[in-house]
């Protein structure tokens, strides 16, 4: 068994698509008697914006809890890179360059801004526990270089003004772009974003949806991203995956979603808010 | 003179990470190192080098290994008397079985004896948190004074059960024993807390640091960004007994010289030292210091105050003490956990705007 095949394409506005960077195939996840998920595949391609939406507890955020190692799931296989994934420790799967942001925001309450966003730097910080304690030579010289990759992404994400505020006092949209500016950090290969734009409103939306844009296309991430508001996955995605009660209901692009009967019948069928 | 950050432009990341980014704070520090280096040992005498100097040098790199796994990595620990009593018995074996040893090796394996010791007391921590944590940690308190009165080896089988430090010299200077000159001793005792305090800022600043306070504020957060949680608790509790364990050795080896481990190293050790750390400020090794400071001079300056001055009874002074010390817990617990450090800092920021505060 191997992961999917496909050819790379240019998508009209420029980006190239390649082949499966990660595939899930047949996972089912239980909690007790509940099935959070059931029997789900789907992939995603180098440098695409995946978009994962369905209602509330469809178990769009248990598939990202999946991906990122935090759940392991009863069957179903994780492939990541063209090999088949262990069963691995969430610190380990953020070590092969999958970053993510959650739901309701998780970040260091205690901590300013930038050491919030010089955390996520962690995996690019080699200096050993001597060469910290002394911070002569390399772990100086390696704060300093790692600091200028925060620098630049607190630029692309406009945040430099609340540097070095404590996170606990910024209001709710700056803490979203934060924890953004945490995971891009990291340099990854593959960003989860989960519900990256609940609470917002109208402006703050436009934001974050021009940053979730722009660093696809400049840093060429590849975007795993659950959102809620139809219209926003619409505008921002190259392929959808609807999910409705744990399962899989439509996947493809967003006018072949759009036309779906299933899903259409999914989605007026759910009161939303 | 006045207390200013204008002018002082940070040029280089580099610059803007140093632990006073400030240049008057710089100043101040070197100047309070040269005090403590160039100027005290010249004018010590023995009743303030007892009473003040010596235990605040002490128990300020207590408090840092403290401030280390509370502060920084939110592990609570009720253990600090105990790991404290591990450097110190560890120092007396040390000292007792190879006397050729010199101080400084005997006290730095001391603190990585307490590491080990701390490192297996801090297995728990990554199953359980808060408050079953601190009951974990008060069972290794009780469990290694147990220990240490139960099984005579670690007291070389002594008849009174206490252990004894034994004179030896560096450069030809005592520095235990009854013939150590306090000089020498608060020499010592210095050596030891610049350096494990700049180690500790060195850790704290850095990846380290950020990893230990990651785990404290979020640690599923932490974890899924990266940090490996069994590691970064396990350093926390390895270094942080690190400390506690030299602060435990010092104690016994220069300051009181005998010891006897119930009264020494009993469970109101292990709070005094939290104290000093809640009220200096959790998560500030400036704090520590401050906290160190705060709790050996209160008794000192209420006896002044209280006994020799206004001439109250002792035992009402030493209950006026319990009150001031429980009082400035709750406050500082519910207002301010920065403790001594964010008032200090607080001061700092209204006198940097002074006088136009707007
Ligand atoms: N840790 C958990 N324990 C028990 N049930 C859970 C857990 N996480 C999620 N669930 C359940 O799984 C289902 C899917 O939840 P979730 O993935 O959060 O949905 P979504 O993100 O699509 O709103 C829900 O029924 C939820 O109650
Ligand atoms: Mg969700």
């Amino acid at each position: 068994m191997t992961m999917m095949q496909y050819e790379p394409y240019e998508t009209p506005d420029g980006r190239t698509i390649g082949n499966t960077l990660m595939e899930m195939k047949n996972i089912t996840l239980r909690f007790g008697g509940v099935v959070a998920i059931q029997d789900i595949s789907f992939d995603i391609r180098e440098g695409e914006i995946r978009a994962i939406i369905g209602p509330n507890g469809a178990g769009k955020s248990s598939m990202l809890n999946v991906i990122s190692g935090f759940y392991n799931p009863q069957e179903g296989d994780v492939w990541f890179r063209g090999t088949k994934r262990p069963p691995m420790r969430p610190y380990l799967v953020a070590r092969q360059g999958i970053a993510r942001t959650f739901q309701n925001i998780a970040l260091f309450d205690g901590m300013s801004v930038l050491d919030n966003i010089m955390t996520g730097r962690l995996n690019h910080m080699k200096t050993g526990f001597l060469g910290q304690a002394i911070w002569w030579g390399k772990a100086e010289k390696e704060e300093t270089l790692n600091r200028e990759k925060a620098e630049e992404i607190i630029d692309f994400l406009e945040i430099q003004s609340i540097r070095k505020t404590p996170v606990g006092r910024l209001p709710y949209g700056l803490k979203k772009r934060v924890e953004l500016a945490r995971a891009l950090v990291a340099e990854p290969e593959l960003l989860l974003l989960d519900e990256p734009m609940a609470g917002m409103n109208v402006e703050e939306k436009e934001d974050m949806s021009r940053f979730i844009l722009d660093v696809n296309d400049e840093y060429g991430t590849t975007i795993a991203l659950i959102e809620h508001d139809m219209g926003v996955v619409m505008d921002l995605s190259d392929r959808v995956v609807v999910m409705d009660y744990g399962k899989k209901i439509g996947d493809g692009t967003p006018d072949e979603v759009r036309n779906n009967q299933e899903v259409i019948d999914a989605y007026l069928g759910v009161a939303h808010d | 003179m006045f207390y200013r950050e204008a002018g002082d432009f940070k040029t280089s990341y580099a610059a803007d990470n140093q632990t006073f980014p400030i240049a008057f704070d710089r100043y101040r520090y070197y100047f309070v190192l040269f005090i403590a280096i160039a100027v005290i040992p010249f004018v010590v005498n023995e009743y303030w080098a007892n009473a003040l100097l010596l235990p605040f040098l002490i128990y300020a790199i207590a408090a840092i290994g403290l401030n280390i796994l509370t502060g920084y990595c939110g592990q609570v620990s009720l253990g600090t008397g105990g790991f404290m009593a591990v450097g110190a018995y560890a120092t007396y074996k040390l000292m007792t079985a190879f006397p050729g040893l010199d101080m400084v090796t005997i006290t730095f394996l001391s603190g990585f004896i307490t590491a080990g010791v701390g490192v297996l007391f801090g297995l728990p921590s990554l199953r359980i948190k808060g408050f079953y944590l601190a009951v974990a940690t008060l069972a290794a308190q009780f469990f290694l004074v147990w220990l240490f009165n139960r099984v005579p080896w670690f007291y070389n089988y002594s008849a009174s059960g206490q252990i004894n430090a034994p004179e030896r010299t560096m450069f030809g200077l005592a520095v235990t024993g009854p013939n150590a000159e306090v000089w020498v001793k608060y020499l010592f005792c210095l050596f030891f807390v610049i350096l494990l305090a700049w180690v500790a800022r060195n850790l704290t600043r850095g990846t380290v640091g950020r990893q230990w306070m990651a785990i404290r504020d979020m640690d599923i957060a932490a974890e899924i960004i990266g940090v490996n949680p069994l590691k970064a608790k396990l350093t926390a509790f390895a270094i942080s007994s690190f400390y506690v364990g030299i602060s435990g050795a010092l104690l016994f080896s220069v300051f009181l010289g005998a010891v006897e481990v119930g009264e020494a190293f009993g469970i109101t050790k292990s709070f005094l030292v939290l104290f000093m750390v809640i009220i200096g400020g959790l998560g500030s090794i400036f704090g520590s210091f401050a906290g160190a400071a705060f709790l050996v001079l209160l008794p000192v300056a209420l006896k002044v105050l209280g006994v020799d001055t206004l001439g109250w009874p002792t035992d009402i002074v030493a209950h006026f003490q319990l009150v001031i010390v429980g009082g400035l817990i709750i406050f500082f617990l519910i207002v301010e956990p920065h403790g001594l450090a964010q008032l200090w800092r607080l001061a700092k920021e209204k006198l940097r705007l002074w006088p136009f505060p707007h």
